[in-house]
């Protein structure tokens, strides 16, 4: 729980995490647009306002001419008309030969002035208020054969420059909105695309039957293929690991059961030889946990068989009236033993499809598990009938103790078993071969009580063939 | 302020000397005081007679009964130099169109907008500063006694030939602007002189013939009136049309080459006090300009710029062009050969 405190949110999903910072990305770039654009923007305007103050002041420049010593100036028309261009803006100028003005604003004074004629001299200044743009260009004009450097200024505000450019800026800003929207839209549908097939390859694994260990074979990106070799080999390990254990357990039980067999045999002889009752019982007792051991060890066995055959489940038709007969007789002597009736309900045919000797393992283990719990001189009855339509139910029913409700969701796992066992011996495997196999069929297995209350009820049901 | 206010407030109307006093010797042609129902009184000065403006103030006032209008007629170069020098006024409307954009070149004027300055066409405004309320052409009015029997020349060059041909008819009996002491005139003249080279011949023959110099259209249109006159050339088209309506001695004479057009301007002060009455003056001026036919006063609307004749060279630009003509060499330059060719011994 501390590591997913820790973590922001968005680092849960790779999908999140692409968008984010893809969407990252995109503002930075669209901040990043916006910004040259408007500098640039700025800069086009500034220079167009510049470019066109120089051919003012250059157009003042030629129409100087001197007569008779004195410099005569007529200041042509359009070199003022050209100034309104680029926008509304105040306009002044200043003509200067020396020191003395011979024309326009005296208190002009440009922030630096050329030092050659033709060359220009840009700057800007704050003049009556507003900050001027001031471009000054030099002319030398022959006044008495005496060469006279005359300056000409003209500078105007920049209302109409940054007019332009905050014009431009907001175009430039709306675009970049537009491009951040468009790049974000694009970047969930990239990081989406990118997913997909690591979205798929998830799903595929998860599809699978909590028991399916064969190995994956599809097509994946070069990024998951060291995934799916890893995953592959560790199903493959996994199911050797599982079939070596069940073997194992196969093969223990089996050589468990045969000595076991020969234990009880000579038991049996003995009880018959031996006088005294004390001895007697002894006998009795070796032989009960004999037969214990050696139902435990066929559960086992059971156990293993299910997980065997249920991977790759035989087909054939199976008549469950016929099964549950063999079942009941195969058990009868048992319950006889402890005056138990067993009784039959069933009609046959009841055809379901599916793997004969599991099935049988599972009705017999759930009849078994009755026979056990269930005290001498009560009843157990096996009913077979439809549950509905696809379905067949086979209904055992005893008298006994019952399970304690509490319990019921847990009794199928291994090895578990019920709170109310007191001090019966069994193995809680019973009810996990029975739903194992059940399930494997696409049947399950219902335990309930019955409604008068007293004893149990385990329903299995199968879907009809 | 207040109480120089009071003063002049107190003192009658009728002493011109005293309001001289009050006003740092403004040379004034006329004033007028239009007191509204409350304390706020706009102080307007401008270049339009009162008899034309007149029905505007008391049309403005019948809207606004409670600003108070002081109205102060004056010529545009007296109008240029109170503004720039600090007066304090709250409008200043002017038909000198070059020294109005100077001042708010200047920074003598306040910017002012509201949703009618903004409906206004571009080019009647500039920097929401100078704002053009009318378009009046400038045009040559002719007596008609005088010109009987003389063919009504179409262009300026006819002109020419009519004026040469015809000397007796206009011998000593052409007026014009003295353009050394208006504005208005400066402005016409030195556009003409722009536009078309025909102006200095023109000119010349006129000053051969003999041309008396006018300050003011009105005292023009008088003369042709009473037959001293035979040709008025440059006079206010506006300030004709209303007078041909009840004269009919007087005819205007139709030149279809080029036409000048004026465009009246106003502007707020930086001076102005009252700031929120004078926008709302304004405001008035301009809705009146934008309009199709005024019912209020003889001033052409704004729309008068887009005749055929205009439309040549367009109503003369509010740009920094006006500027040129303003510069002291362009004028020293453009008054010597204006002098040179009319005032001739």
């Amino acid at each position: 729980m501390s590591s997913t405190t820790t973590v922001p949110v968005f680092w849960r999903s790779i999908g999140q995490r692409l968008t984010i910072l893809l969407a990252g990305i995109a503002a930075v770039l669209a901040i990043l647009s916006w910004w040259m654009i408007t500098s640039f923007a700025r800069e086009a305007a500034e220079r167009t306002q510049d470019n066109v103050l120089v051919a003012s002041a250059t157009t003042i420049a030629e129409a100087l001419r001197s007569e008779q010593g004195t410099i005569l100036l007529e200041l042509p028309y359009s070199a003022f008309a050209m100034l309104d261009a680029i926008g509304e803006d105040r306009v002044f100028y200043r003509v200067a030969a020396g020191a003395q003005t011979l024309t326009g604003y005296e208190d002009l004074i440009p922030p630096s002035n050329p030092e050659r004629p033709g060359d220009v001299a840009v700057g800007t200044i704050d003049y009556r208020g507003d900050q001027l743009r001031t471009v000054t260009v030099m002319r030398t004009v022959l006044a008495d054969q005496n060469p006279v450097p005359v300056l000409v200024t003209v500078a105007q505000t920049r209302t109409g420059v940054q007019a332009i450019g905050s014009g431009l800026s907001q175009t430039a800003a709306v675009l970049s909105v537009a491009l951040f929207i468009l790049a974000v839209g694009l970047g969930t549908f990239a990081a989406g695309n990118a997913l997909q097939p690591l979205n798929s390859f998830a799903q595929a694994v998860t599809r699978r039957g909590p028991s399916d260990l064969r190995p994956l074979r599809r097509k994946v990106p070069d990024e998951l293929s060291p995934l799916l070799v890893a995953l592959n080999r560790l199903m493959e390990r996994l199911g050797q690991s599982i079939r070596r254990s069940e073997e194992f357990i196969a093969e223990a039980a089996h050589r468990v059961r045969t000595p076991l067999a020969t234990v009880r045999a000579q038991a049996e002889l003995a009880l018959h030889t031996v006088e005294k009752d004390e001895e007697k019982q002894m006998l009795r007792r070796i032989i009960r946990a004999v037969d214990e051991s050696s139902r435990s060890a066929s559960q086992l066995l059971d156990h293993a068989t299910v997980s065997f055959r249920a991977d790759a489940l035989a087909q054939e038709v199976v008549d469950l009236a016929d099964l549950a007969e063999k079942v009941t007789d195969g058990l009868a002597p048992t319950a006889e033993m402890k005056d138990i009736t067993l009784t039959l309900d069933a009609d046959g045919p009841a055809s379901v499809r599916g793997d004969a000797i599991l099935l049988e393992s599972a009705l017999r283990n759930v009849v078994d598990n009755s026979v056990k719990y269930s005290p001498a001189e009560t009843q157990i009855t096996v009913t077979l009938a439809p549950a509905d339509n696809a379905h067949w139910r086979l209904t055992v029913r005893d008298e006994g103790r019952g399970f304690s409700d509490a319990s019921l969701p847990e009794l199928t796992a291994r090895f578990k078993r019920g709170t109310n066992v007191d001090q019966i011996v069994g193995s809680g495997l019973g009810l996990t071969i029975a739903e194992d196999v059940l399930v494997a069929h696409g049947g399950h297995l219902k335990l309930s009580t019955p409604d008068d209350g007293a004893g149990a009820c385990v329903s299995l049901i199968l879907p009809a063939a | 302020m207040r109480f120089t206010d009071l003063a002049c407030r107190l003192i009658a109307a009728s002493y011109l000397a005293i309001f001289a006093s009050c006003l740092n010797a403004l040379e004034l042609e006329d004033r007028q005081r239009y007191p509204g129902t409350g304390d706020t009184m706009i102080k307007v000065i401008s270049t339009g007679d009162l008899a034309v403006f007149e029905p505007f103030i008391l049309q403005f006032q019948a809207e606004n009964p409670a600003i108070g209008i002081d109205y102060y007629v004056t010529s545009s170069a007296v109008l240029h130099t109170a503004i720039k020098e600090g007066d304090v006024f709250d409008i200043a409307m002017s038909s000198a169109m070059d020294l109005q954009f100077q001042l708010a070149n200047d920074g003598a004027a306040q910017r002012f907008t509201s949703p009618i300055t903004e409906s206004l066409p571009g080019w009647a405004r500039w920097r929401n500063q100078v704002f053009a309320f009318t378009a009046e052409p400038a045009v040559a009015v002719i007596s008609r006694a005088r010109f009987a029997g003389l063919e009504r020349p179409k262009t300026r060059q006819e002109l020419i030939g009519l004026l040469r041909q015809n000397p007796t008819a206009f011998e000593d009996a052409i007026g014009t602007y003295d353009v050394r002491t208006s504005g208005l005139g400066y402005l016409f003249a030195t556009q003409e002189a722009r536009n078309s080279d025909t102006f200095w011949r023109l000119f010349e023959l006129m000053g051969r013939r003999g041309t008396e110099l006018y300050c003011c259209s009105a005292q023009m249109i008088d003369d042709v009136a009473s037959g001293r006159l035979t040709l008025a050339y440059n006079v206010l088209g506006s300030y004709t049309a209303e007078r041909i309506a009840r004269d009919d001695r007087l005819e205007i004479l139709t030149l279809e080459d080029y036409e000048t057009v004026m465009l009246r301007t106003a502007l707020i002060p930086a001076t102005a006090t009252e700031v929120e009455a004078a926008g709302l003056f304004l405001d008035r001026l301009l809705q009146e300009g934008m309009r199709e036919t005024s019912s209020v006063w003889a001033l052409p609307p704004l729309r008068a710029a887009d005749t055929p004749e205009a439309r040549a060279y367009g109503p003369i630009r509010l740009g920094p062009g006006l500027l040129v003509y303003l510069d002291k060499l362009n004028r020293d330059a453009f008054l010597g050969a204006w002098s040179d060719a009319i005032v001739q011994p």
